[in-house]
């Protein structure tokens, strides 16, 4: 099931600037935690593992839990060390995986 | 001659039942759920959490507790000696004690955070961050939810 993902990284930096970076993805995260109207519960269904990569290093990872409301919206910031590419996965239950990806010029 | 004294002892009531209120107000931070106590520790295992350093910023009131803007600052240099490797944040009332666990390092050059949070009722929230030198320090907001999140069937 594709996700529809946002994803904010200014497209140019200065060398060792701090730049944010924020992300946005479509995902219910159901709890587990309710029922449905006949009163059976619904499964959980939540984004469990966000990722960042900046030219293939790891930069930031973060584990969500149930609490996170749903569309998990995440910001941070890194360096700006060097053009090239930040690359995002989340992976979820249900063998739920998204990538998304944005370029960087850096001079 | 009943009324004067009727007065009186609803008063001294009154003043007991204050002087209970601000004994509540004043409660320790440590006295938390016993499920929070517990996350925390198999983040934290043995070692001193300190208050300070880390900020979380959360809106005091909260009108709808599915979705809460929260915000979690950590007052570092982020050099490769001295940066956050961590930011977890827990909750006292919701079904599930944690609310995110995020990895940082020297790279982030900034250890501020933001994400936007579910809140199953009025309590309070710890955020508690690791520094690269193996010290934790934590910050507690008590927030209070007009109508909550997570529990609530489907119509």
């Amino acid at each position: 099931m594709a996700a529809r993902t946002l994803i904010n990284v200014p497209p140019k930096a200065k060398r060792g600037e701090v730049i944010q970076i924020k992300t946005l993805i479509s995902h219910i995260m159901e709890t587990g935690f309710r029922h449905d109207n006949v009163g059976r519960p619904i499964p959980r269904d939540i984004i469990t593992s966000f990722v960042c990569t900046y030219n293939g290093e790891e930069i930031f990872k973060a584990a969500l839990y149930q609490a996170i409301a749903a569309n998990p919206f995440i910001t941070f910031h890194t360096v700006a060390t060097e053009s090239g590419t930040l690359a995002f996965q989340w992976t979820g239950d249900n063998g739920f995986t998204q990538d998304a990806s944005a370029k960087i010029t850096v001079e | 001659m009943s009324a004067p004294t009727a007065t009186a002892t609803r008063r001294q009531f009154l003043a007991a039942a204050g002087g209970v209120g601000l004994v509540l107000a004043v409660r320790p931070a440590e006295a938390t759920p016993a499920s929070m106590k517990q996350a925390i520790r198999q983040v934290v295992s043995e070692a001193a959490v300190k208050r300070g350093k880390i900020k979380l910023d959360l809106p005091p009131l909260v009108e709808n507790g599915n979705s809460v803007a929260m915000s979690v600052t950590v007052d570092s240099p982020m050099t490769a000696k001295d940066h956050v490797k961590a930011i977890h944040v827990f909750t006292e009332k919701n079904p599930q004690p944690n609310i995110i666990s995020a990895q940082l390092g020297p790279r982030a050059g900034k250890a501020e955070i933001q994400t936007r949070v579910r809140l199953a009722d009025t309590q309070s929230v710890v955020a508690i961050c690791e520094m690269s030198d193996g010290s934790f320090w934590s910050d507690t907001v008590d927030v209070i939810i007009t109508l909550g999140a997570c529990l609530e069937d489907l119509p």
